[in-house]
């Protein structure tokens, strides 16, 4: 019925929505734990500061773990590993991807064909199964783990890229550049690149959660961070020998649960504002 | 349409062969040393015995070799021999399948269940009370690391409450019934013992809904959506103004039309789900592939990890074929397209 | 002067939509009835709030709209009911049809099945043999052939004028006593709508129901109806008789109307066509709804709303009621 859209909303900004305030105080909170991580608490993240696995208290606000290592000091300085690893692999991963894709949009032929069929086969393996196999072959190591998560990303970000070069391609301005006789390089860096980034940065920024979530659940089965490395994947494994110590696993588990949790609300307040449909 | 699914039959051989030669590429590019994982420390200074295992496992040909040599035994059913176990890497996931399956499709049907459910309701009382917190439970479950999921509800309802058992398929004091099919529900139906049954369903719960919270979000989203598009449409006014109920109207007429695309990412979620198993069977000593793979990269048994990879591509392959028919079955519009 | 009450009778209903408490009328005390076996046409601009009203009176308004009023059924108070005993009204003594019969079909239910589930909703204990031959003979008697085989098929695989039959059919599946047609010919070819009211016209007169054909065009409701309610803006200006209201309209929005109507028999150079737009939601002019738009507007006409006038068979809202305007031509 017509008549319900005859009234506008006023009330907030209206690409701020609920969600996504949510979801940007939730990532700036692990950004400036990322930066500021060891002027936050009194510890340091590899030192025994205290008594092996006691509960939380007011000296250690999260418990400490069974090398007497404060928790919650360790929790914060994982933003320090993850989150640079991830913004690392998803731009490692868009790199390679856009590039492939466009390449495979653009040249399209027998270029295209070779490297959308290594996309399909590549996306055809369960994710985790596929970085599993990649970082066991390169050996344990959050490096590593980075360079099997790019191998197991890039393909999601090609297939963006070319969709993205194709529809671009068939513009008027694009045709009116090839007619002009700029070279095939000119055409696609100075026309066609520059309008195809967005929807693929807004699909990076998306997946960092995801990434996140990723490298902590190689770390968590031994493939990606080293021992004292405070990472929370490898740190909740930590708490999984320590299962009755609950404490060891809850800073590190919220950690991950509230910085994935950051990047799904950003999606889905900009899915809402993006598509008005499912308002 | 049969022409449809004959192609993408006639495609899938090639994907097949392209998954092998991608897992076997990206495992042989190894750093590590795989000869630490069979030859013990103390060994490894000995040539002779260092020469006599890179023989036995082909490690000393090179790379197109290995390949050929790894193809045509796969080729015969044979992925090699686990440095782990001994045994064939085939029979092993042979015999890991089945319960990796159980306990996906527990999962699934957990998913889909609170899924389907939260997304309708959320449809329903759009904009409500009931639609926010349907949506923030949905987005929890997308953003929950599994892994420490299956922790906690472990620690809160098994150690703490004692109301549902620890980790394992089946209490650790049953003698579990002979394997026919692998599923722990069904064989011990078959072996007639009801109350390993009720064990074996029991011990599904924890991991099932773990992995199931986790696509019940993706579910949940994509059925709002969807139910919003439909219950805006004509005929449900028809169907009020026929007289059915509000209950029919959701159900009969706007869920059903729905059923394609929810069908649809249902199938899709797949992907999420094996990825998730490896990560809750580890948590629940679920002797399934996920756990295997685990084992296996940690132990640098490669041609249990290259064959618990391959497998794994292939299930997800044939998944997402059978979503495609199912897809098109669904659909009167295509089918008759 | 107590006879039995009207079939169908409303008494000022109002329909507002409102958002963070600010409502607006698109209904604006609507008063009219039907009689047994009576055709009444009530026709309107789109927006005009003639589909809006009869749902509601049906308890079938969109969420968030805020119905008063009275509506009375064979005399049974109709606003207020609880949804369950509306129900049970609906589809088995009142039906509806809708403008579109391809959106009003639900696409993945075989045409069987809809129509066997408007039978068997009023009729739980019926058998489903019964229902199913009830259904074959729904669609035989809206004259579509080879029911038997076109009961299993999907709506996509109806022409136009066929799926409208089966809405019919899925009207009529209980018998009911009134019938509210919305628009029921406007999303059909020229050459099927004169089927369709065919069809509807046959149907009424057999089964003796009352109907309601809502209608953006005069012109259908000429060989049709036996009384006419003209709505502007959510009120209802003139009511009358057919052929009292061609005869004599009384209000220049009817006269208006009228004019427009494409005649074949009359050469005319160009069809006439009232200028403007209806008000939109909320936005009414002050005075008379129509007077931005009247060809014959005064200064009264913009400074107070008229009241409604004349002789009970036909009454009109208009300051200058059954006067002939020189300029109205």
């Amino acid at each position: 019925m017509a008549a319900t859209t005859a009234f506008p909303r006023m009330t907030r900004p209206r690409w701020l929505t609920f969600p996504l305030l949510i979801g940007i105080l939730l990532i700036l909170f692990w950004l400036i734990a990322t930066v500021a991580a060891p002027w936050m608490t009194g510890y340091d993240p590899l030192d025994m500061v205290g008594r092996r696995l006691k509960p939380p208290s007011w000296d250690h606000l999260l418990g400490t773990d069974a090398l007497g290592r404060d928790v919650l000091t360790r929790t914060l300085h994982g933003a320090r590993h993850s989150i640079p690893i991830a913004v690392t692999v998803v731009a490692c991963a868009v790199a390679i991807g856009a590039f492939l894709g466009a390449l495979a949009g653009f040249l399209g032929g027998f270029v295209d064909t070779v490297i959308m069929r290594l996309v399909d086969v590549t996306l055809s393996f369960p994710p985790m199964l596929l970085a599993m196999a990649v970082a066991a072959s390169l050996g344990p190591g959050l490096g590593n783990a980075a360079i099997a998560m790019v191998i197991v990303w890039w393909p999601v970000y090609a297939r963006l890229m070319r969709a993205q070069v194709l529809e671009v391609r068939e513009r008027e301005h694009v045709e009116a550049a090839i007619a002009s006789g700029a070279t095939q390089t000119r055409v696609l860096t100075r026309h066609i690149l520059p309008l195809c980034w967005t929807p693929v940065l807004i699909s990076a920024t998306m997946d960092l959660g995801q990434v996140i979530l990723l490298a902590a659940s190689l770390s968590f089965i031994g493939l990606g961070a080293t021992p004292p490395t405070p990472e929370w994947g490898s740190m909740i494994s930590d708490g999984a020998s320590q299962f009755y110590s609950w404490w060891v696993a809850l800073g590190p588990g919220l950690a991950i649960l509230t910085i994935v949790l950051g990047f799904n609300f950003i999606g889905d307040g900009l899915h809402d504002y993006f598509d008005p449909r499912s308002k | 349409m049969t022409r449809y699914i004959l192609r993408r039959l006639l495609a899938m051989p090639f994907l097949v062969l392209g998954i092998v030669t991608l897992a076997f590429l990206l495992t042989s590019v190894t750093k590590g040393d795989p000869l630490t994982a069979i030859v013990s420390d103390r060994q490894m200074n000995n040539p002779e015995v260092v020469a006599a295992a890179k023989a036995k496992w082909g490690l000393d040909r090179s790379l197109p070799e290995r390949y050929v040599i790894y193809v045509g035994n796969l080729l015969t059913g044979d992925m090699g021999t686990s440095f782990i176990t001994r045994r064939p890497v085939a029979q092993d996931v042979l015999y890991r399948l089945p319960a990796t399956m159980e306990l996906v499709t527990a999962a699934m049907i957990v998913g889909a269940t609170i899924g389907i459910g939260l997304g309708v309701l959320a449809a329903y009382f759009h904009n409500t009370v009931i639609d926010h917190a349907a949506r923030l439970f949905a987005l929890f479950g997308s953003s929950i690391p599994v892994f420490w999921m299956g922790l906690a509800l472990l620690y809160i309802f098994s150690v703490q409450w004692g109301i549902l058992p620890g980790p394992g398929r089946l209490d650790a004091r049953a003698t579990p019934p002979p394997m026919v099919t692998g599923f722990m529900t069904i064989d011990t139906l078959i072996a007639g013992d009801f109350r390993l049954f009720i064990d074996a369903v029991w011990h599904l719960i924890l991991p099932a809904f773990v992995l199931g919270w986790a696509v019940a979000g993706t579910i949940s989203r994509l059925v709002r959506a969807n139910m919003l598009e439909v219950l805006s449409r004509e005929f449900i006014l028809t169907a009020r103004a026929k007289g059915a109920g509000e209950f029919r109207v959701v159900i009969r007429h706007a869920l059903r039309n729905t059923m394609v695309p929810t069908l649809t990412v249902i199938g899709y979620s797949f992907a999420y789900l094996l990825t998730g198993a490896v990560l809750t069977e580890t948590i629940f000593s679920w002797p399934g592939m996920g756990s295997y793979a685990v084992d296996a990269a940690r132990g640098l048994d490669f041609p249990a990890i290259i064959g618990v990879t391959i497998v794994g591509g292939v299930v997800f392959l044939v998944t997402n074929l059978l979503t495609d028919i199912a897809y098109v079955f669904a659909n009167p519009r295509v089918r008759l397209g | 002067m107590n006879a039995a009450p009207p079939l169908f009778e409303v008494r000022d209903l109002r329909v507002a939509f409102g958002r963070n408490g600010v409502f607006a009328e698109a209904v604006r005390g609507v008063s009219l009835h039907v009689n047994h076996g009576e055709v009444l046409g009530i026709v309107g601009e789109s927006g005009s709030g003639k589909s809006v009203g009869m749902l509601a009176a049906l308890g079938l308004q969109p969420e968030g709209a805020r119905v008063t009023g009275s509506v009375r059924f064979k005399g049974q108070e109709l606003v207020g009911l609880p949804r369950r005993t509306l129900r049970h009204l609906r589809g088995s003594r009142i039906a509806m049809i809708f403008q579109d019969p391809l959106s009003s079909l639900n696409p993945v239910m075989t045409i069987g099945d809809q129509i066997a589930e408007a039978v068997f909703l009023h009729n739980p204990d019926m058998s489903r043999k019964a229902v199913i031959e009830r259904a074959t003979d729904l669609l035989a008697l809206v004259s579509i052939p080879q029911p038997d085989r076109r009961l299993h098929q999907f709506p996509h695989e109806f022409s136009g004028g066929m799926r409208q039959r089966v809405m019919i059919a899925m009207a009529v599946a209980n018998d009911p006593d009134l019938l509210i047609a919305d628009e029921p010919t406007t999303a059909l070819d020229v050459t099927v709508q004169a089927q369709i009211m065919e069809v509807l016209a046959d149907l009424q007169a057999r089964l003796k129901l009352g109907l309601i054909l809502i209608t953006h065009d005069l012109g259908v409701l000429a060989g049709h109806a036996d009384r006419v309610a003209v709505v502007y803006a959510g009120q209802v200006v003139e009511q009358a008789g057919v052929d009292d209201l061609f005869a004599r309209p009384g209000h220049p929005y009817t006269r208006g109307l009228i004019a427009s109507i494409p005649d074949m028999t009359i050469e005319r150079e160009r069809l006439f066509s009232i200028d403007g737009t209806p008000p939109a939601l909320g936005r009414l002019p002050v005075g008379c709804a129509f007077n931005p738009r009247c060809i014959a507007a005064q200064d009264i006409c913009r400074q107070t709303a008229p009241v409604t006038t004349g002789a009970p068979e036909h009454t009109a809202a208009c300051h200058f009621a059954f006067q002939t305007v020189e300029a109205a031509r």
